[in-house]
């Protein structure tokens, strides 16, 4: 079961008595896309999965304490507030505005508080001016957030879905990019930044679903992040929004409610272009980032329960672009094989690059070819999205052919 | 900064106005374009935005009759790039390109409007393209050379200034003489030093796609340093400026 809030808790409503071990009866039937909450078939087991029973996230105060990188921050002993994502980024955009006069964000809908909340309380606080809607064209709030930020503002702009990014594709790809380059240094658009929702959420089809990382980690001079919790997002969204270069943030839609941490409430930026190790492991180094950690997640807990004594590695880039290809050299050079996991499709996706780099960079160590379990080369499908998705169960079959090449 | 994608600046000039006015100096930002670009999606995004949101910007566009082989009866079917500006409800005036003072007070009006008031204007100056689009075009291939001559006769904007001035008694037939001779002189002396100079040096083309250099870049230009120390008749480095 993967992490569609949406669906489970209507399956929940439903009870699940009635579905364990048979078919739904016809009347009962959800027309969701996900799979069944029928839980005890192979290979799940009983398993527990999804982002709502991770043990990734920083659930309790005690969690944050001891997390070695809010140590480092500085921010572990501080106060914390529960918040899910979309909160988080809330709170992020919220140290922005309040300690930098010149940011103003904008976008679709970003006034009244956002289509998924994510800018609510804003305009109260920081008033229309700052915090305003724009008429409905991506492409002119790209430009729109070039120019200001051309101009040594702060500008955050929101594209509603990264599925509607494509319009403004031109401003970031040939404006945005290379206005530091092609200035020779005389200008830039570093206080650009781009936040988006995207990915799947189980009943979004080809243009509420997209996840487009691999477009925009083609362009020299972008910087692109998908955060995987609520933790992350602040602080990535934090970093992304006072780096000095054009960033873009996609935003896993399904985690702003479902993924829920204690947060600290101080301002924290984590490191850009740096992966993290979130389980270390022997046998097999497992990439992925945004809410594919999740699945991940449960593909490496049902590789350790079926094959005793093998441990993955699992490693969240979080910078898609410049990505920190040290971290996954390094982890390779342990384990010697590696698994690449992303919702976008298989082909040109994001995984064919960093297989590249690390055949490139690990040949010899290499001990099987390097998996990639991607979404199908067709476009995100609705009712087909059960075997479209890099799901736990597929990751785990991935694990498996490297693991017994 | 350049670029050669068509009207992205429309938006941006939206942008940048919008920064004037919340840094509150009462400025303006001014935007130019031609008649060809007003249709790419950029212009009707940009002025729609201005206009909704209250952007001291003035757009001017320089309507010359001509994008490259295209004129403007198969560029658009409405009255011009005018009559689009009083849709998205912004203040308009067409004017004629080719009358300094006319371009003059008008922009100045325009000026006044977007400051005072924070909201755009749009300017469209009539004109006429004398010239090839570019060194790359030869424009007898789509219009005739009559054309171009009558235009540049009946409605010569740097002859109607010369005849005002001269009217004025502020000009002679001849004053220019000189000039036009020592200004050639000088861009021509401007040329050929710029020719001799070297280009930048070649670990210069990796600076500035980021504010720092990431990782990545650091091991293109050591490669790039080593293929070049290993041909460098191949690729002529004695162009170029040392490192």
């Amino acid at each position: 079961m993967y992490p569609h809030a949406v669906s489970s808790i209507l399956l929940a409503r439903s009870g699940k008595a009635a579905i364990r071990g048979r078919l739904l009866p016809t009347a009962a039937r959800r027309l969701y896309s996900s799979v069944t909450e029928n839980d005890n078939v192979e290979p799940i087991r009983g398993l527990d999965l999804g982002v709502a029973h991770s043990k990734l996230l920083l659930r309790t105060v005690s969690a944050v304490r001891s997390n070695s990188e809010l140590r480092t921050l500085g921010v572990a002993e501080g106060e914390t507030r529960k918040m899910n994502m979309c909160q988080a980024v809330n709170d992020a955009m919220r140290h922005a505005l309040t300690t930098d006069e010149t940011s103003v964000v904008f976008g679709e809908d970003v006034a009244f508080g956002g289509v998924f909340r994510c800018s609510v309380g804003l305009a109260d606080d920081f008033g229309r001016e700052r915090i305003f809607n724009t008429p409905l064209t991506e492409q002119g709030i790209a430009g729109f957030a070039i120019g200001l930020a051309s101009m040594g503002h702060t500008a955050i702009a929101e594209i509603q879905f990264a599925d509607y990014i494509f319009p403004a594709f031109d401003q970031i790809v040939n404006e945005a990019a290379k206005y530091r380059y092609r200035s020779g240094n005389q200008f830039n658009v570093g206080g650009l930044t781009i936040r988006t929702p995207c990915s799947a959420v189980g009943h979004g089809g080809h243009y509420h679903s997209q996840s487009p990382e691999a477009f925009f980690a083609h362009v020299p001079g972008l910087k692109v992040l998908m955060p995987r919790s609520p933790v992350q997002a602040k602080g990535l969204l934090l970093a992304a929004i006072r780096d000095p270069n054009p960033t873009i943030v996609f935003e896993p839609k399904i985690l702003y409610r479902s993924a829920v941490e204690q947060v600290p409430v101080d301002e924290y930026e984590l490191p850009l272009s740096k992966a993290e190790v979130l389980k270390t492991g022997k046998d097999v180094t497992v990439v992925g980032y945004g809410s594919q950690i999740y699945a991940l997640e449960n593909a490496i807990q049902m590789i350790e329960r079926d094959m005793p004594g093998v441990t993955c590695e699992l490693i969240d880039l979080r910078t898609i672009l410049p990505y920190d290809a040290e971290t996954v050299a390094e982890s390779v050079n342990k384990t010697g094989r590696l698994v690449v996991a992303h919702e976008a499709p298989r082909t040109q996706g994001f995984a064919a690059e960093l297989a590249a780099e690390i055949q490139e960079r690990c040949f010899l160590r290499l001990e099987s070819p390097i998996q990639r379990v991607c979404g199908l080369f067709i476009p995100h499908p609705l009712v087909y999205e059960r075997f479209y998705m890099p799901c736990a169960v597929r990751t785990y079959e991935a694990i498996k052919n490297s693991l017994s090449y | 900064t350049i670029s050669s994608p068509l009207a992205t600046q429309i938006p941006q000039a939206a942008g940048a106005a919008y920064a004037l006015r919340r840094d509150g100096g009462k400025q303006c930002a001014v935007c130019y374009f031609g008649e060809g670009a007003a249709s790419e999606g950029d212009f009707h995004a940009g002025l729609n935005m201005a206009a909704t949101l209250g952007c001291p910007v003035i757009f001017y566009c320089r309507n010359n009759g001509y994008a490259i082989s295209t004129p403007s009866v198969e560029q658009y079917r409405g009255d011009g790039i005018a009559s689009r500006g009083i849709g998205y409800g912004i203040d308009t005036i067409r004017v004629d390109g080719n009358d300094i003072w006319a371009v003059y007070a008008a922009t100045k009006a325009a000026r006044k409007i977007a400051v005072e008031h924070n909201r755009p204007v749009l300017i469209e100056a009539m004109t006429y393209r004398v010239s090839h689009h570019s060194t790359s075009d030869d424009s007898s291939a789509y219009r005739s050379k009559k054309e171009v001559e009558d235009w540049s006769k009946r409605d010569n904007p740097v002859s109607r200034m010369r005849a005002w001035l001269e009217n004025k008694g502020w000009w002679a037939n001849g004053d220019d003489a000189e000039i036009a001779k020592s200004a050639k002189a000088e861009v021509l002396h401007a040329f050929s030093a710029a020719e001799k100079l070297k280009k930048p040096s070649i670990g210069l083309m990796f600076e500035d796609v980021y504010d720092q250099l990431p990782p990545e870049l650091e091991r293109e230009r050591k490669e790039i340093d080593a293929l070049v120390r290993k041909y460098p008749d191949y690729y002529q480095v004695h162009d170029f400026a040392r490192q």
